[in-house]
């Protein structure tokens, strides 16, 4: 079986810039993968190299053996590449079920129906409640997003998420912000995340990469300097120089 | 997902079509009340009709899809001319000149869209001022079918239904445009509700994460711009029919300005904020002007500053949150 999704020598430089430089991963079906790497090490570049939202100076990505590098962000999404965003981003100014009920007509190919009911058609209905509950967020279905704290808006990004059935589910920082006795919901979310998608998660909370990741990668200065098992990391010495030569320099510079 | 999920979110209490009644009998109620208390003033509120159509339209751009625009009554006129130059080449049927209307006003709207939604922001707003000067400009040029600066005129409708013709008390133009009202309010209604019109009000809110549902946002924006060029079409070919000319005024900087003032002052992504905005307005302008024909665009100038400080969001937004504080307190009890 080919993997869900490949990387291939993917490069990206602002101006002399090198912000990515030749990554290579795979992704395969089940994956529970944790992206990792001091701050400034260019993990959401690369994620949105990988969602299309910035085009790669050099390098492809591959999803099921299909090259994907030009395609729009929107047809990767209906490939079953989806993420969610580090600091949210959700139709605020909605209630909680139009945003979840949004992100299934869509990929049920209904919304460009004009004149029927939207949130309340039934199967539309019965999709969004199963999430909201199965994520414990059904008593909020009718609040607007706005209105909500930021643990639960971390929530709904989870709940769009499982709304489109992802193929591959890329979690950018998906605790981040979360106040500590809330992270376990979070995470509890995540280990409940069907067992057949590839997911790939930026974090910076240890803690939760150790919890959550069969597989690490490590990225410094825009390379992957390791790729391997969570308690191999730790014991790295490339890994440690990475972490520890970045908080010097943090240090140098206050 | 294998384990058995019991959901718990209660249905909405839901009464079919019960929002839709409600617009219609609302509008017809209002529109009872001109017609017996202020029979004097039809031709006027022949006229707010039919600028309320132009004030629904753009709330659908602006206040649905976030568009900013400055070059709306671009649709307006193109309805309008169109009705009228078909009225004056010998389509006469009432119904046939709001046909036309909209076909010109959805094309107009088509093409405004195509050009309008690829940009964002400053651009955008330009953009659109461009759109609408260029329209003005080529009504005014091509006076041999327009009419040029002394407006198009002889337009003659015949009788609506084949029954009722048009009377110099604007009894019939009137009662048309509040039919024609109703039955675009109640389509509306259902529109922007429908699965297209949430998505339009969710890229609005962030387009960004549309795309990331999967969602090609520029399709959409130009498709909702055609709806809105309909919408404004048939107040365009109205204003047409009842009126019997057509001027330059009606694809002006002005009039595209003065209805984003409307919808502001109404309500932006409400159809009702967008209906109240056009009464009070034009009611206010109407009877303002009247008083002190000098000085009126300074008491219209200081009603606004007024609104904008006291209800940023539109005079709709306290009314709606009265009306849901009054709901919960009566579930509450």
């Amino acid at each position: 079986m080919s993997d869900l999704l490949e990387a291939r020598g993917v490069s990206r430089s602002f101006g002399g810039l090198q912000v990515t430089c030749d990554v290579n991963f795979k992704l395969a079906a089940g994956d529970r993968v944790a992206l990792i790497g001091p701050n400034g090490a260019g993990k959401t570049t690369l994620v949105n190299l990988i969602t299309g939202d910035i085009v790669p100076s050099g390098g492809q990505f591959f999803m099921g053996g299909d090259e994907i590098t030009n395609l729009s962000i929107p047809d990767r999404v209906r490939r079953g590449l989806v993420r969610t965003f580090q600091t949210t981003r959700l139709f605020a100014n909605l209630t909680v079920a139009d945003n979840v009920a949004l992100a299934i007509m869509q990929r049920k190919r209904i919304t460009r129906r004009f004149f029927s009911r939207s949130t309340e058609l039934p199967e539309v209905r019965a999709e969004w409640s199963e999430i909201l509950s199965h994520l414990g967020l059904d008593h909020l279905a009718y609040r607007r997003v706005v209105e909500l704290a930021y643990g639960q808006q971390r929530l709904i990004e989870l709940a769009i998420g499982l709304a489109l059935h992802p193929k591959v589910l890329l979690l950018d920082e998906p605790a981040a912000g979360v106040p500590h006795d809330e992270a376990p919901k979070i995470l509890d979310a995540i280990n409940r995340l069907p067992a057949d998608i590839a997911v790939l998660m930026i974090e910076h909370d240890m803690d939760l990469v150790f919890k959550f990741a069969k597989r690490v990668l490590v990225l410094a200065a825009g390379r992957l300097i390791f790729e391997g098992s969570p308690d191999a990391v730790t014991a790295d010495h490339e890994v440690r120089r990475a972490y520890l030569g970045s908080y010097a320099d943090a240090r140098r510079a206050t | 997902m294998s384990e058995i999920v019991v959901t718990h979110v209660p249905h909405k209490r839901n009464i079919p079509f019960g929002q839709e009644a409600a617009g219609a009998l609302s509008i017809i109620a209002l529109g009872a009340i001109g017609y017996f208390l202020y029979p004097d003033d039809l031709a006027f509120l022949t006229r707010l009709i039919g600028i309320a159509f132009l004030v629904l339209s753009l709330d659908l751009v602006t206040g649905y899809c976030g568009v900013a625009t400055l070059g709306h009554a671009a649709q307006f006129g193109v309805g309008a001319y169109a009705a009228g130059i078909a009225c004056v080449r010998g389509i006469t049927d009432p119904v046939a000149l709001l046909a036309v209307g909209v076909f010109a006003g959805t094309i107009m709207g088509l093409i405004s869209g195509a050009l309008i939604t690829r940009f964002r922001g400053l651009p955008q707003l330009v953009l659109s001022i461009a759109v609408g000067q260029l329209v003005a400009a080529l009504a005014n040029k091509l006076s041999w079918l327009t009419g040029g600066s002394d407006g198009l005129s002889g337009i003659t409708p015949g009788k609506v239904f084949g029954i009722f013709s048009f009377d110099m008390y604007s009894r019939t133009a009137f009662l048309f445009s509040l039919g024609v009202l109703v039955i675009v309010f109640v389509l509306l209604q259902r529109f922007v509700r429908s699965p297209f019109g949430l998505m339009c009000r969710g890229i609005k809110d962030d387009d960004l994460r549309a795309r990331m549902i999967g969602v090609s946002i520029y399709p959409r924006l130009v498709l909702m711009y055609g709806v809105a060029g309909a919408v404004a079409g048939v107040g365009g070919a109205l204003t047409a029919i009842s009126t019997g000319v057509v001027g330059l005024d009606s694809v002006s900087f002005e009039r595209s300005a003065e209805v984003l003032v409307m919808l502001v002052l109404g309500g932006a992504g409400h159809l009702w904020g967008a209906l109240a905005g056009t009464i009070i307005f034009m009611i206010f302008e109407h009877i303002v002007a009247a008083a002190n024909p000098f000085h009126w665009m300074t008491l219209v100038g200081l009603l606004l500053i007024l609104i904008v400080v006291f209800a940023p969001r539109g005079l709709i937004e306290p009314m709606l949150s009265l009306t849901s504080r009054l709901r919960r307190k009566g579930s509450a009890a």
